[in-house]
């Protein structure tokens, strides 16, 4: 008997694989797409050669002064590479940069970890990065104790402002945020509406007449003689603000816990502070993180209106540069410049939520 | 968990400033600095320098009252302010007190809870306009675009002026006077207006000066001076008193140079100002040789104006208005007895 | 026998302690937090007066009705520097829901274009819309404002204008003039024949639906509806002998008179607002269309009907459910956003209201609390209106 022996299969027609196929299915599938193609490809390509020069070929990138960029059609950036210090760190003396550095660096080992699935000691960096890293950086960057000479918050700007009002905003805003929930979800009715309305209000105001408010009117509203620091009542307006929003992230997750979840930790007799503690807000929390970070995100974005009450944040800094005559036309270079600092955090840490997500999404599948 | 917020409690405490119900004399003595609310950019009156340094003459208007009160005019703390905090900055009691171009009309005197302490520096609103239009009087600018900074005297002269004469124009409002400056050289407007002294100090600052030329109207008067809240006469003596042992100095001829020497000059008049004869400062509540501080370390009123707007500086502005009454101008101070 | 187990006690509340008993806790909490809440308003609402009347600040809202002496670059209503404060505010005010309607308009088309490129099978328009999308959104918005402004302000003066089309459509540093049209004798027709169209339309529409629950046949209202509103007028127009002239922009003295203009201001904000804006709608579209599970088009598809009604009858549909939620958060941010038009000049609420009027009066609390009610006012009736749309679109739960 002859044992059936099948012939080995052919390879697919060469028009469906490698290079050809690729490009047969994802190119010129259909008549309407090869013509779209086409011409979307050729009003690309003939944008991008222009770009490319301006920011690359006819680019000069060394020079102290607009003579350096006078014989180019390119970009200036020896003008970004002269302003560099300003831009980082705003009018901070200079002898006192390594006070910054050292913060950054602090802030890249206690954050850099989280990015990471093992790594020791994690957690006990993210306590840390939350309560000892702030007041250990205030008091480096303030002084005025442990020998540190006193620099006052006029000084402070740059991307180091812009960093600094980002991190604090979303720290502070998230106790106030989790604390704002719950109480959204409160069966008193007093606590409730007052919760409701609070993150209504906040939320239904733009960001710019709550610093506005905060920066001029506050000391208003406050007994005579007392003040606070200019940059501190940015800080609060921006925490009040961020809290309604965070409170709105955090109630999603508190809605997303089961039912059983809450009727359990009652039949366990826990009370109602150790049933959210232990129970609810540590798996809410988890829920939510991608949550947060994208609340991050929308506010590192909207620390720029700071400079409408005049901090000097980073593109502050940068307006300001732009409009020395030392440099001549350099606005689009500046512009780029800060758009390409806030585009790295913003989408580094849109990737990382992302992730995030499908991770904690499939620690949830039924 | 209590800790944590005993160190935060401990940070915001050191960010708040808590003052007691004092005058501002005792206020400023005590914390030892003064708190001085000025421009954020304008050269000649107040510009920081890309060390920190500030300079110009309502900085220095400063330094004359932390050199007065405190005896050193490097006790200073600058708070740079829009033109829409300002007021609300004094009001709230953040800065002792603004110099910062600001114009004395009856409104801001009358309804806003403040005092004007006396004026630095006389001005007036003119108009600076692109040479290549060809215009040679502010009656020629008809339906124009005009460039202007948002809430000041400046925008209200404007809409008077064009009613007045018969003439429409649409006014582009900026929030800062470098934003405004941009959109006159990107030819957003015709004309920009603003005080006399700052069409100077922004076409100085243009990519080509020679382009854009100040016409000779003047359309409105705008007296500049040092602003203290009202209801503290103590503290709004001292400021008015400061600027007028600096005009009376220049008109003795004291200087920041021969100061030392005059101290044992023979004019009576010269030995009260410099606490050597009277009791002037006493009569203050601050010390005997507080002229002398002034003027040692921040000169006489013409060596303040000569060094940060006069005809030497890139402003290169003339006395005028500003000269001593002795010369033809408005600078007179009551007499120090 | 007896009872070896203890009855439990029938008034137990009394063993309990008081401050252990739920309802008298939270009682007492609700209690706290009114007294505490209370005494906070007072206490600022008491520094606030004592604030204001020992410095003399004066207070009220007399001075709405005090000339306000100042111009505005644009205004939708009638102004100049003889009306009064009051006015100040409606210009600003309009100015601002202007520019948030067509920032709105064009948000969701060019979202809606860029959420379905993404899912395109063409690699290079999938791509140039993700792209588009990562890029944008991660910038700020105030920033891209300024770009836009900055590169407004490369045109040329009015002398050298871009002529767009000759002498009626031009661009410069200026604006963008159009020419506008002035309606003549008997215009009035052409505007009554719009009216009966669109009236004509409801109704067909309506018709149209119930015929096809009553007899399943199809009938393409749409594109009657629209060919009405658009024929009738016009046939009326022309009919009429055209009874509208148009007014040209010429160049007198410094600037174009005549015609209508668009305010280098407002296009930029405008643009800047839409394409921001444009790209969250972009993720939310492709969300929601990603949303509904392709079980769906190819149950569609086994029915026989075809790609055109597939997707706007059974996809659309569905996806819009999941839309709807995110779409208006987004409509809300955008109209606050636009308060950044003060950084730029253009006359919005916040710039000329909460700018220049504010500091010419001094009255910053009456001020900023009127601004801050128009923008509440604003989110809570966006959100009312589209709660309203949603829970028309909502799926009946059976």
């Amino acid at each position: 008997m002859n044992e059936f022996k099948p012939l080995p299969s052919l390879p697919p027609p060469a028009s469906l694989t490698g290079v050809v196929g690729w490009l047969h299915k994802n190119l010129f599938s259909t008549p309407l797409y090869t013509i779209l193609t086409l011409v979307v490809g050729y009003l690309v390509i003939s944008s991008l050669i222009p770009v490319l020069d301006w920011a690359i070929f006819s680019a000069n990138f060394t020079g102290n002064d607009r003579s350096a960029c006078e014989s180019g059609t390119g970009a200036c950036w020896a003008f970004i590479g002269n302003r560099i210090n300003i831009f980082a760190y705003g009018s901070y003396p200079a002898a006192e940069y390594w006070r910054l550095d050292i913060c950054f660096a602090l802030l890249v080992l206690s954050f850099g970890p989280q990015f990471f699935d093992k790594f020791p000691y994690k957690m006990w960096l993210g306590v840390f990065s939350l309560t000892g890293f702030p007041v250990i950086c205030f008091y480096l960057i303030s002084g005025g104790a442990f020998g540190l000479e006193s620099i006052e918050t006029g000084k402070w700007g740059g991307l180091a402002l812009t960093l600094m009002l980002a991190y604090v905003g979303i720290v502070a805003a998230l106790p106030f945020g989790i604390v704002l929930a719950l109480g959204r979800r409160s069966e008193m009715p007093v606590i409730r509406t007052f919760c409701i309305a609070f993150i209504e209000l906040w939320r239904g105001v733009p960001l710019i007449s709550v610093l506005f408010m905060s920066s001029v009117m506050l000391p208003l509203f406050l007994p005579e003689g007392m003040n606070f620091d200019k940059l501190l009542r940015a800080l609060i307006g921006i925490t009040m603000f961020q809290s309604a929003y965070m409170a709105e992230v955090i109630r999603g997750g508190l809605q997303a816990i089961p039912r059983g979840q809450y009727e359990a930790s009652k039949a366990l007799g826990l009370s109602y502070w150790k049933s959210m503690g232990l129970i609810i807000l540590p798996q809410a929390l988890k829920l939510v993180i991608p949550g947060i970070v994208n609340t991050f995100i929308a506010l590192f974005k909207d620390t720029t209106l700071v400079l409408i009450i005049g901090l000097l944040d980073i593109l502050a800094t940068v307006q300001a540069s732009i409009t020395d005559p030392e440099w001549g036309s350099v606005a689009t270079e500046g512009y780029v410049f800060a758009a390409l600092c806030f585009w790295v955090f913003c989408f580094g840490m849109s990737r990382y939520s992302q992730s995030l997500e499908r991770k904690l999404h499939t620690g949830h599948k039924r | 968990m209590k800790k944590s917020i005993t160190v935060f409690g401990a940070m915001a405490a050191t960010m708040i400033a808590t003052s007691a119900f004092a005058g501002t004399l005792e206020d400023v003595t005590a914390r030892g600095t003064l708190s001085c609310g000025v421009n954020t950019g304008l050269p000649g009156f107040s510009l920081q320098d890309d060390k920190g340094n500030w300079t110009g003459i309502d900085v220095d208007v400063c330094r004359a009252v932390a050199a007065a009160v405190l005896g050193d005019a490097t006790k200073v703390r600058f708070v740079p302010l829009t033109a829409k905090e300002r007021f609300t900055a004094l009001q709230s009691g953040e800065i002792d007190m603004l110099s910062r171009n600001t114009t004395w009309t009856h409104t801001r005197d009358t309804s806003l809870g403040l005092n004007f302490a006396g004026v630095n520096y006389y001005d007036g609103q003119g108009f600076l306009v692109q040479k290549a239009l060809g215009v040679k009087s502010a009656k020629e600018l008809d339906g124009a675009s005009v460039c202007i900074q948002a809430g000041t005297t400046t925008e209200l002269n404007l809409a008077d002026y064009f009613r007045l004469n018969g003439m429409k124009y649409s006014a582009v409002v900026y929030d800062t006077s470098d934003q405004t400056r941009e959109g006159f050289e990107a030819a957003r407007c015709d004309i920009l207006t603003s005080d006399q002294s700052q069409l100077y100090a922004i076409r100085s600052k243009m990519a080509d000066p020679t382009s854009a030329v100040v016409l000779p109207e003047v359309i409105s008067k705008e007296p500049l001076g040092p602003v203290v809240r009202q209801g503290d006469d103590a503290w709004f003596n001292i400021v008015k008193w400061t600027l007028y042992a600096q005009v009376n100095a220049e008109e003795m001829g004291v200087t920041s140079a021969n100061a030392m020497e005059m101290k044992t000059a023979a004019d009576p008049n010269v030995k009260r100002l410099l606490g050597t004869e009277g009791d002037a400062g006493a009569k203050l509540g601050i010390s005997a040789d507080w002229a002398y501080n002034v003027v040692s370390q921040v000169g006489n009123y013409g060596e303040m104006f000569e060094r940060n707007v006069g005809l030497k500086t890139p402003l290169a502005i003339a006395r005028g208005l500003n000269a001593l009454w002795n010369n033809g101008g408005l600078q007179y101070a009551p007499p120090i007895r | 026998m007896a009872d070896p187990i203890q009855q439990p006690d029938v008034d137990s509340h009394s063993k309990t302690a008081i401050w252990n008993d739920p309802t008298f806790r939270s009682i007492t909490f609700q209690v706290l937090a009114v007294v505490v809440l209370g005494w906070f308003f007072y206490t600022i609402f008491s520094n606030t007066l004592h604030n204001m009347e020992s410095r003399g600040i004066t207070t009220g809202f007399a001075f709405l009705d005090n000339t306000s002496g100042f111009g505005i670059l644009m205004s939708l209503i009638e102004y100049d520097e003889t009306h009064t404060y009051g006015d100040t505010f409606i210009v600003g005010l309009l100015n601002t829901l202007l520019v948030s309607v067509v920032g709105i308009i064009t948000a969701t088309i060019i979202g809606f274009v860029m959420g379905v490129a993404r899912l395109s099978k063409n690699w290079l328009i999938a791509k140039i819309a993700t792209v588009y999308v990562e890029s944008l959104r991660n910038i700020p918005l105030l920033l891209q404002i300024f770009f836009w402004y900055a590169l407004m302000r490369t045109l040329p003066p009015p002398r050298g204008s871009i002529q767009l089309i000759q002498d009626a459509v031009l661009l410069n540093g200026r604006g963008l003039y159009m020419p506008a049209p002035v309606p003549a004798d008997g215009f009035g027709f052409v505007n009554i024949a719009l009216l009966v169209a669109v009236i004509a339309s409801i109704v067909l529409v309506k018709w149209t639906k119930k015929r096809q629950e009553a007899t399943g046949q199809l009938f393409p209202a749409y594109w009657t509806s629209l060919g009405m509103i658009v024929g009738l007028p016009l046939g009326v127009f022309l009919i009429a002998g055209m009874p509208m002239s148009l007014d040209y922009p010429v160049l007198k003295g410094f600037n174009f008179v005549g015609g209508m203009r668009i305010i280098p201001e407002f296009m930029a904000l405008w643009w800047a607002l839409s394409l921001y804006t444009a790209t969250f709608i972009a993720e939310i579209v492709r969300a929601g269309i990603l949303a509904v599970s392709h079980g769906q088009t190819e149950a569609a598809h086994a029915l026989g009907i075809p790609n055109g009604p597939t997707l706007r009858l059974v996809v659309i549909p569905q996806a819009m459910r999941v839309i709807i939620p995110p779409l208006t958060s987004q409509y809300l941010n955008l109209a606050k956003n636009s308060s950044l038009a003060t950084a730029i000049g253009y006359p919005d609420l916040v710039g000329v209201f909460m700018g220049t009027t504010l500091n010419q009066t001094g009255q910053a609390v009456e001020i900023v609390a009127m601004t801050m009610m128009v923008y509440l006012v604003m989110s809570l009736s966006i959100s009312a209106l589209m709660n309203w749309f949603n829970k028309r679109m909502a799926m009946v739960e059976r």
